[in-house]
């Protein structure tokens, strides 16, 4: 394969999940607006921190206002990461890449971007928003399933899918790092329940509310939602299930290709973070300082391959 | 519906009674709703958006991809007339390749005084690169398009042949595909000629050129100038249809004398590159110094046999407009045979006596600039205002010998499907052939491309034009 088609489908897939992430933090945000259940602009601003797009907003917005903030994160064509331009990037991708697709995955790809692109022609009204949002994450599932359902699990089928959990595990060890001083356990609540509304917010954002009550029942503790996300092995969406993932992907590349880069070293390594750890240990060490790193070692992760691997030719 | 006084309709002939190669579309048409056929249009519009089918328009950034109108009535040739075509066309391309390989080699025909040697001297798609090259078995166009116009009920024209890159063949597979999923009541239990093979056909024809240096299975490659160019879609398509890697010049590199791709697993070397990319941008080491759409020392590599590139270049000089109106004593001179389809009458203005001719009759002609393609650049005189006719004959005096001119053929039409009903519209056929060496494949039918506009002659797309699937049927 081409190297710069391993890279267009890698991108094609870490921007398709990302517009899904992004739709998913809309909707937390939107749920606490609804229910005024926090202090509103502050909710705000930690969905643009959680985005990564608070610099970006600051440059082009005097405040923090919910319709400015929801147009900037779905359709602002100067925010590289709004839906729009995402959407629109990973189906240029797909259109790099056309031949490693299947008529399947192409189809659905370019009827997500036109389904999309047609839905945030014009700024979305609040009252449309709970339809566009759920309209991008079923696009978006559309295209995952084409792609489970079709394509070989060849050298293809790994790059696609290391873009997609390089991009979910740095959208989830963000959500949570934005928002761990919520988990933190205080003098205050030790061992209590925490504020309904706050880790409704964590879980919403990776839409884990009810996958949560399925594994810890109604017991709702800061470690129990640190645990989940970053150590349980059946959340498709925790730090160790995108990890180990990551290393199964990379070791059938180097098996396939019979070749062992630095990513698989990087890989492993990330992977022995979470392994064997438990949330009581990770506490203690710092969430903040052990989050910041995992971010840090998923970048560089994702620039190791994109060397090894020749995406830029 | 009423066929245009004067012109002959390949539905429903001069009389309006329909002719036999339509007879049993003929009789599904009139039970069918005008209503339900209407909708069906609307629905082809949604697949092909869907499928991403579109070509991209130059200097148009508000619409970048814009769809081919599709139009769902098939354009039908029964297989006798089809034959004809056939064995015209076949006939045509074994001339130019004998043609191009006596250019740059031996020369016979100019020696012969069959054509004037300042013809070819003096064109800038005669490439000296190529002398005395012969490119891997002997073949020079790969893939040829031919554009055919008819006139009435038995005579085929050729306006046209298309050597370099002609394009539109992945419109052909895609019509049929879209006229199958749409109306699989017609295709059963009727004998329609399919066309779904002409991308294997294609891949063994490359392969049956691989150059002499390729060991093992032949490397494909299609090479793309990327995701803006107009045919994009056609690239990528044919690629993935072959089972090739559609490339970049940017994914090229030379290692060890050969041209290789890079891939995730190093380079690897590449043996027949189906180019759609011009002469001029192929090697800027030998042609366009600027271009970034080649590869530097590809010409190197294609001289010592390390490489195939199809089509070969130098080819444009047999299907240059002024070559042209010489192809009918190009076959006689190499195959010793009549040519089985005409060419339309054409006046060469470099000759004083036809540029007084066509100066004389400007506003009945259409006018064209030697090296133009894409009906840019051309004078439609019946059509054209005064103003244009008088700017044109101020460019005819000054450069006569960039024009050749034509008479407005009759062209002949096929119904196209409106809200008034069937409505007559003009069309021509381009064909497609694949050359391997020793062989000469025509896919059965070809692209029907379609004026959409009343009373228009123009069928290109990049000015409107449209498509239909096209039909060969037993007689």
């Amino acid at each position: 394969m081409l190297g710069r088609t391993a890279g267009g489908l890698y991108w094609m897939f870490r921007y398709l999940e990302r517009s899904e992430n992004i739709a998913w933090l809309l909707e937390a945000g939107m749920r606490i607006a609804l229910t005024n259940s926090l202090e509103l602009d502050d909710e705000w601003d930690s969905v643009l921190l959680t985005a990564g797009q608070r610099m970006a907003y600051v440059e082009r917005h005097d405040e923090v206002e919910p319709a400015a903030v929801i147009d900037f994160l779905l359709r602002d064509q100067h925010n590289p990461s709004s839906v729009r331009s995402v959407v629109e990037l990973a189906r240029n991708n797909a259109r790099e890449v056309r031949t490693a697709l299947t008529r399947e995955v192409w189809e659905a790809t370019n009827a997500t971007w036109l389904a999309v692109a047609d839905a945030l022609r014009r700024p979305v009204p609040t009252r449309d928003l709970p339809r566009v949002l759920s309209l991008i994450r079923q696009e978006s599932a559309y295209v995952r399933g084409a792609l489970h359902g079709t394509m070989l699990r060849n050298d293809i089928y790994n790059f696609s899918r290391l873009g997609t959990f390089l991009e979910r595990a740095d959208n989830t060890a963000r959500i949570l790092d934005v928002k761990y001083y919520v988990l933190l356990p205080s003098p205050l609540d030790v061992g209590g329940q925490l504020d309904n509304a706050q880790w409704e917010t964590i879980l919403r954002s990776v839409s884990a509310q009810r996958a949560f009550r399925w594994r810890n029942g109604g017991n709702v503790t800061a470690w129990g939602i640190a645990d989940f996300l970053i150590l349980d092995r059946q959340m498709p969406r925790s730090l160790l299930f995108c990890y180990e993932r990551i290393d199964r992907n990379l070791a059938h590349l180097a098996t396939d290709y019979a070749q062992q880069h630095k990513s698989h070293e990087l890989s492993h390594n990330l992977r022995l973070r979470l392994a064997d750890r438990s949330i009581d240990e990770i506490i203690e060490y710092g969430l903040h300082e052990f989050l910041s790193e995992c971010i840090r070692a998923g970048n560089e992760l994702g620039i190791s391959i994109e060397h090894d691997y020749r995406f830029d030719c | 519906m009423e066929p245009r006084e004067g012109f002959f309709d390949e539905m429903y002939g001069l009389a309006g009674n329909v002719r036999a190669p339509y007879r049993a579309y003929g009789n599904w048409f009139a039970d069918e709703q005008p209503r339900r056929l209407l909708a069906k249009t609307a629905e082809a519009e949604r697949v092909f958006r869907r499928t991403g089918i579109t070509f991209n328009v130059y200097g148009d950034d508000e619409a970048e991809e814009r769809l081919i109108p599709f139009d769902i009535v098939p354009r039908i040739l029964g297989a006798s007339e089809w034959a004809t075509i056939e064995r015209g066309v076949q006939q045509r391309v074994r001339a130019l390749n004998a043609f191009l390989h006596d250019v740059y080699h031996r020369r016979e025909i100019f020696k012969a005084g069959r054509i004037p040697v300042g013809l070819v001297a003096d064109n800038a798609a005669f490439l000296p690169v190529m002398l005395g090259q012969s490119p891997p078995g002997g073949v020079y166009t790969h893939i040829v398009g031919v554009d055919i116009i008819r006139s009435d009920e038995g005579r085929f024209m050729v306006l046209e042949d298309n050597c370099r890159t002609p394009s539109g063949v992945s419109y052909m597979l895609e019509n049929r595909e879209t006229m199958m999923q749409m109306f699989p009541e017609l295709f059963a239990g009727r004998r329609i000629r399919p066309v779904g093979d002409y991308p294997q056909n294609l891949r063994t024809s490359l392969e049956a050129s691989a150059p002499p240096a390729a060991d093992g299975p032949a490397v494909l490659a299609v090479l793309t100038p990327g995701i803006h160019n107009a045919a994009y879609f056609e690239h990528a398509f044919l690629a993935d249809q072959m089972g090739a890697e559609l490339v970049e010049a940017r994914d090229l590199e030379i290692v060890d004398g050969r041209v290789a791709m890079r891939t995730t697993e190093g380079p690897l070397r590449i043996d027949v590159l189906y180019r759609r990319v011009d002469d001029d941008y192929l090697d800027p080491l030998v042609f366009r110094p600027d271009s970034v759409l080649g590869v530097p020392g590809i010409m190197d590599v294609y001289r010592v046999g390390g490489i195939t590139i199809a089509n070969a270049p130098g080819g444009g000089i047999a299907d240059d407009k002024a070559i042209y109106s010489y192809v009918p004593e190009i076959i006689e001179f190499y195959t010793g045979e009549k040519p089985i389809l005409d060419n339309v009458p054409t006046w060469r203005c470099s000759e004083p006596e036809s540029l007084g001719y066509v100066l004389e009759h400007l506003s009945e002609l259409v006018v064209k600039e030697v090296h133009g393609s894409g009906g840019y650049g051309m004078l439609v005189g019946p059509a054209a205002s005064k103003r244009e006719l008088r700017e044109f004959r101020k460019k005819l005096q000054t450069r006569p010998a960039n024009y050749i001119a034509q008479p407005t053929v009759a062209l002949s039409t096929v119904p196209v499907l409106t809200r008034a009903g069937l409505a007559p519209r003009h069309v021509d056929l381009r064909p497609f052939a694949l050359v391997a060496p020793g062989r000469v494949q025509v896919s059965p039918g070809g692209l029907t491309r379609v004026a959409m506009k009343k009373n228009s002659l123009v069928v290109n797309s990049s000015q409107g034009g449209g498509t239909k699937d096209t039909w060969v049927v037993d007689d």
